[in-house]
């Protein structure tokens, strides 16, 4: 049985597919998110350092991870886009990114809440700190191309050209802040050696990490939903879709 | 083509001298600002000479990458240009060449006498010029991919420090950190074979990146 892969890359077929799929994983990402926070606030051991305060690492690790992981998916999809000129795949792009830039906050956010009960500081220039708040504005960058462009079709492959040019640059970038940090060792604090984690802290975080990923898949296939019927308002199956009354 | 292109835009430049020298008194005066900003404090100017004058290189160079494609495009030479049987990539490189030689080169003529300014000893200056020397082209040749791709944008200005600005950010910690290094005692040559290989890496891919962009915002 061969299935026709290149059936849902089509926007129509894919609006479907993606309305069924849709509240799988909002189902699966509260399932995940309820049992992750259960885990994490009354499962897991207090740390004998860090005290409760440490909790934050539920949220903080996941949304880092997941920030830097959906700007390489934004690529890829993006890439894909100009390469094969696929239509939906530049979409999945755009939608990505907003997702990507609010985990990328919310690990700034966290990480600056975590920080000042550990370190007295809300805010060191620690290498990871700054590559975070660069990826942030490289989220900004590409957000902020797209927005200034009317043309959808120029949009998704300038944004796409952009998204390449920094997904080469993250690990240059990266290193480069690495380096700095180690120059200037004097004022920061080094978290470079993560101290052994109880398993059930373990537990909690990759729990947690399994619900970030059902939560983005959730809002990004929502979101390109949205973008779909935005671009294909001209087309009949989108008048259809009206006329039935399946959307507002 | 390419010496033709670097031809072409330098007499153009030389037809519109304020805007070079604009470029170059926007780098002064922001230099200028800092220590009327933090005080005239020498051994605090010292260690902020080199990160300073490289934001100020770095803003500069920004500055005036919207000049780098915007009047051709308006008067339609772009289009011709990339209507022609010439590889458009080594049209880029050499815009992004005569960019350089009209922006990149004044700034880091006038870099040392900055560094007097702010008290640099005689080879730290030299470090300075010679990282300048070899970072100016980089930012050249990125900011061309950014030009590229505002052309005719609403806000382009605002937009391509954006898109341009965390994408300087390797040139600027190894430029200043080369100058620092030697302040420090330390060896330089690292931190100019890095930016070196900023400029070799930006040589080969921001053209061919930049040509794509041209042909996404002119399409």
């Amino acid at each position: 049985m061969a299935i026709n892969w290149f059936k849902y890359s089509s926007p129509a077929s894919f609006y479907s597919l993606a309305g069924k799929m849709i509240p799988v994983f909002v189902f699966v990402s509260v399932v995940l998110l309820v049992a992750g926070l259960y885990v994490g606030f009354f499962v897991a051991p207090t740390d004998f350092q860090q005290g409760e305060a440490y909790r934050i690492i539920f949220i903080h690790v996941p949304a880092a991870w997941m920030s830097m992981f959906l700007y390489v998916v934004m690529a890829f999809w993006a890439g894909i886009g100009l390469a094969f000129n696929t239509r939906l795949s530049s979409m999945l792009a755009t939608a990505i990114a907003p997702t990507g830039a609010m985990f990328t906050f919310i690990a700034l956010w966290t990480g600056a809440l975590w920080g000042k009960p550990m370190w007295g500081t809300w805010w060191v220039w620690d290498a990871r700190l700054t590559s975070e708040l660069i990826l942030f504005f490289l989220y900004i960058g590409f957000m902020s191309l797209q927005a200034a462009i009317d043309d959808p079709r120029r949009a998704d492959k300038a944004g796409a050209i952009i998204a390449l040019v920094g997904v080469i640059n993250i690990p240059i970038i990266y290193f480069s802040v690495q380096w700095w940090n180690t120059l200037h060792q004097g004022a920061s604090v080094s978290i470079n050696q993560a101290p052994a984690m109880a398993t059930t802290m373990l537990t909690g975080m990759l729990i947690m990490v399994l619900a970030s990923w059902m939560y983005s898949i959730a809002v990004i296939l929502k979101r390109t939903r949205v973008i779909i019927l935005e671009r294909e308002s001209h087309t009949a199956w989108v008048a259809e879709l009206q006329k039935k009354g399946a959307i507002l | 083509m390419f010496m033709w292109i670097i031809k072409r835009d330098l007499l153009l430049a030389m037809r519109r001298q304020s805007d070079v020298l604009t470029t170059l008194f926007f780098f002064i005066i922001v230099v200028s600002l800092f220590p009327l900003s933090v005080g005239p404090e020498m051994n605090m100017l010292r260690t902020m000479a080199p990160g300073v004058v490289w934001v100020a290189a770095l803003l500069a160079s920004m500055l005036s990458l919207g000049r780098m494609f915007a009047n051709d495009y308006v008067d339609g030479t772009l289009e011709q240009m990339l209507l022609s049987p010439q590889s458009l990539s080594l049209l880029v490189l050499g815009k992004a060449f005569a960019h350089w030689l009209v922006t990149g080169v004044p700034l880091v003529l006038m870099a040392p006498v900055l560094g007097i300014q702010y008290d640099l000893p005689a080879d730290a200056l030299f470090v300075l010029t010679a990282a300048l020397l070899l970072g100016t082209p980089v930012l050249s040749l990125i900011g061309a991919i950014g030009a590229a791709l505002t052309l005719g944008l609403r806000g382009g200005g605002v937009l391509v420090s954006l898109l341009v600005l965390p994408l300087y950010i390797p040139v600027l910690i190894f430029g200043a950190g080369a100058v620092e290094a030697n302040m420090a005692g330390m060896d330089f040559d690292a931190h100019l074979s890095l930016i070196g290989a900023f400029l070799l890496a930006s040589i080969v891919l921001a053209p061919w990146a930049a040509a794509a962009s041209l042909r996404v915002s002119l399409e």
